[in-house]
């Protein structure tokens, strides 16, 4: 028991704390979002999430997209995470808007891309019962997720919000999902102090031992090579993985996530590794006696057979992720860390070595070997496509693409990929993807071209966003490669199943420039073109959003290929 | 769960030790973890621990070869403190089934 005077009460009440927020769960929700810097979300509104809706009115301080379907504001909000490397939101009603949008959760999961999903939730009291809309967020969410949050009190929104953030950045990124019901959000509450913005953690330091020995590893053998992943895109690697190129003579080779990490004229990379990589990259790796793999896992696009792939190597691999080293293939030395950080320090840890016997042997197999792209001069074909692209959009524009023939095609030939500037649905091969991601990346770098390449399979999968663009005047070229047919599929029935085509090719004539102008979007059909270099040259400097569709023979495949299962040795075609 | 295998033939089992935070749907992360991947719990014990919001959860699984690897990835559950194995507490679960029997 105390005893106080007037006056010091009235001096204590004087220096108490005020407040620093007393509102609804709805206005906290926005206010924390505020606090991490987010200043574009993406989504569609629904009953059981107009209480956020209504305070993002209210407070006037974050732009929302309006997408036209939840899987759509998934990948806007992905493409800002590309671009952007910080963690993107995307907002959805419960039900059908959350179920909607578990494929881009889930492509945001194998991509390891930072997205923070805010759902809706019918009230708690309804929970369980069947209630207009209702579906177990948290269930469907849980094998997707990095980690996922059902809020069943107001109080704890301070915390898993600013949580949400953090191991969204964290470590390996990955999408987090917040599930708030409607009745948490109009809760009241009374905040005495912030949270501190959930932020990406330091990564842990990492054994002087393991880099040693991963240098001694690297000094020793004879035919090295370096196997870069999308962790170098994560980590702001890319320099720091020519360097260690350069340093110790390690031919490289990438996956496709990696693309652009070493610039397409760097004297030591070899192309991409896998099914659809170059004949190079995959015979050189047959022979390496040592094999250096940084912010990958060994997917099986990539590596083929597993048993076959890099035979007679030993093999050092830096992840952030301790579960991805020794999952697919035991490493000699594995290093759990920042791939940036263990970069820097196997840089100072290893001596140079040069090796002109393999210098020699790799030059040859280039020589023998060289990436064969047939008409890569004539617009008319897949390659020569992706390179007028390229030389019309300008070294600087972020290329999108969806999945498919002209995806492999792109990875292939564009010439003048890069770190965050290359945006491709890697691990869960999303069709759909490109058109939404590219609108992502025009609010993360408006001033910038960006171009999406999809096919005419793809870009049906979410159309839907043409309607976004469109209102939002993106400054985005959508050009979409029409064979007719679901090529890639059409390619293994031509190769692998008897040559039966089936549910591959479409019979609609779809015309794709009237749809296009039906949103209010300007088209060309470069089949109408005597000059289309020209004609794509001057749509693509056209500002705003443009729809740029051409005609691909639907008997091109992708080559080479590595048939499934195959080893790597084992490719198809040129 | 399935218990069907006689003992004569009983394949090596060790068990998980785990420190997890004490929430809704904890459980459901760890147990789900394994049915995804199609591998067998043998035994489930879980108890609060008296000073914290925590639990420990003990898990009676089948010594496979996979079972390294799924440490790792019980490690990387943001809800999943620590994991241990435990061999010697399989004489735990001997116990408990005698007294449960």
């Amino acid at each position: 028991m105390s005893f106080r005077s007037p006056a010091t009460e009235a001096a204590a009440a004087a220096t108490a704390p005020q407040p620093v927020f007393h509102g609804s769960g709805a206005e906290l929700v926005v206010r924390l979002l505020e606090r991490q810097g987010v200043a574009t979300v993406a989504g569609i509104p629904g009953g059981a999430i107009l209480p956020i809706y209504d305070a993002l009115a209210r407070r006037g301080s974050i732009r929302h997209v309006l997408s036209r379907h939840e899987q759509g504001a998934g990948f806007i909000a992905q493409g800002m995470a590309r671009v952007t490397g910080q963690p993107a939101v995307c907002l959805a009603s419960s039900g059908p808007g959350v179920t909607n949008l578990l494929t881009a959760i889930a492509d945001a999961r194998l991509d390891s891309i930072p997205l923070v999903a805010i759902t809706g939730q019918v009230p708690r009291a309804l929970i369980g019962s069947d209630a207009f809309q209702e579906v177990d967020a948290y269930g469907l969410t849980m094998p997707i997720t990095k980690h996922n949050f059902l809020v069943t009190a107001v109080a704890e929104l301070a915390t898993v919000l600013p949580r949400a953030f953090a191991i969204a950045a964290s470590g390996r990124p990955g999408p987090v999902l917040i599930d708030i019901p409607k009745d948490v959000q109009n809760e009241t509450l009374t905040l005495a102090a912030w949270p501190e913005p959930g932020r990406a953690a330091a990564p842990p330091p990492v054994e002087a031992s393991l880099i040693n020995a991963a240098a001694r590893l690297l000094e020793e053998a004879a035919r090295p090579m370096l196997y870069l992943g999308g962790g170098i895109v994560h980590a702001d690697a890319s320099r720091l993985a020519a360097a260690i190129a350069e340093r110790c003579d390690l031919p490289a080779v990438t996956s496709l996530m990696a693309l652009g990490t070493l610039p397409a004229a760097h004297p030591l990379w070899l192309g991409m590794l896998g099914m659809h990589g170059t004949r190079c990259a995959n015979l050189a790796l047959e022979e390496c006696d040592l094999l250096l793999a940084a912010g990958c896992r060994f997917d099986d696009r990539a590596t083929g057979k597993v048993a076959a792939f890099c035979p007679g190597a030993k093999v050092i691999h830096i992840d952030i992720d301790a579960a991805e080293l020794g999952k697919i293939r035991q490493p000699e030395v594995a290093i759990g860390g920042d791939v940036a950080m263990v970069l820097r320090q196997l840089l100072a840890a290893v001596r140079p070595v040069a090796r002109p016997a393999w210098r020699a042997r790799i030059a040859a197999l280039r020589a023998l070997h060289p990436a064969h792209f047939p008409g890569a001069d004539d617009p008319h074909t897949p390659h020569g496509l992706i390179k007028a692209i390229a030389a019309a959009a300008g070294p600087e524009a972020i290329v999108t693409t969806d999945v498919g023939q002209h995806q492999m095609w792109a990875a292939q030939a564009y010439p003048t990929l890069a770190p965050r500037r290359w945006l491709t649905s890697g691990g869960f091969g999303t069709m759909g993807f490109g058109l939404p991601a590219a609108i992502g990346a025009a609010f993360a770098a408006p001033d910038r071209t960006i171009v999406c390449i999809s096919g005419d399979g793809s870009i049906l999968m979410n159309i839907q966003e043409l309607a976004t663009a469109a209102e939002e005047r993106l400054n985005l070229k959508v050009i979409v490669l029409d064979n007719g047919a679901l090529g890639l599929v059409r390619q293994q029935q031509t190769l692998f199943y008897g040559g039966r085509i089936y549910a591959s090719r479409g019979n609609a004539a779809i015309d794709f420039g009237a749809i296009a102008r039906g949103f209010g979007i300007a088209a060309i059909d470069l089949a109408d073109s005597v000059d289309p270099g020209a004609a794509l040259a001057t749509a693509i400097a056209t500002p705003g959003p443009f729809l740029i569709r051409v005609p691909i023979d639907g008997a091109t495949d992708v080559l080479p290929m590595v048939p499934p299962g195959a080893a790597n040795r084992d490719m198809i075609g040129e | 769960m399935r218990n069907e295998e006689s003992s004569a033939r009983a394949p090596a089992r060790t068990v998980l030790q785990l420190e997890v935070s004490d929430h809704p749907g904890v459980m459901s992360h760890v147990v789900g973890l394994f049915a995804r991947r199609g591998f067998n719990l043998d035994g489930i014990l879980v108890l609060p621990r008296d000073t914290s919001a925590a639990s420990r959860i003990w898990l009676l699984v089948r010594d496979e070869p996979r079972l390294p690897h799924l440490l790792k990835e019980l490690a990387r559950l943001e809800d999943v403190a620590t994991v241990v194995r435990r061999d010697a507490e399989v004489a735990l679960f001997t116990r408990i089934a005698e007294t449960v029997a």
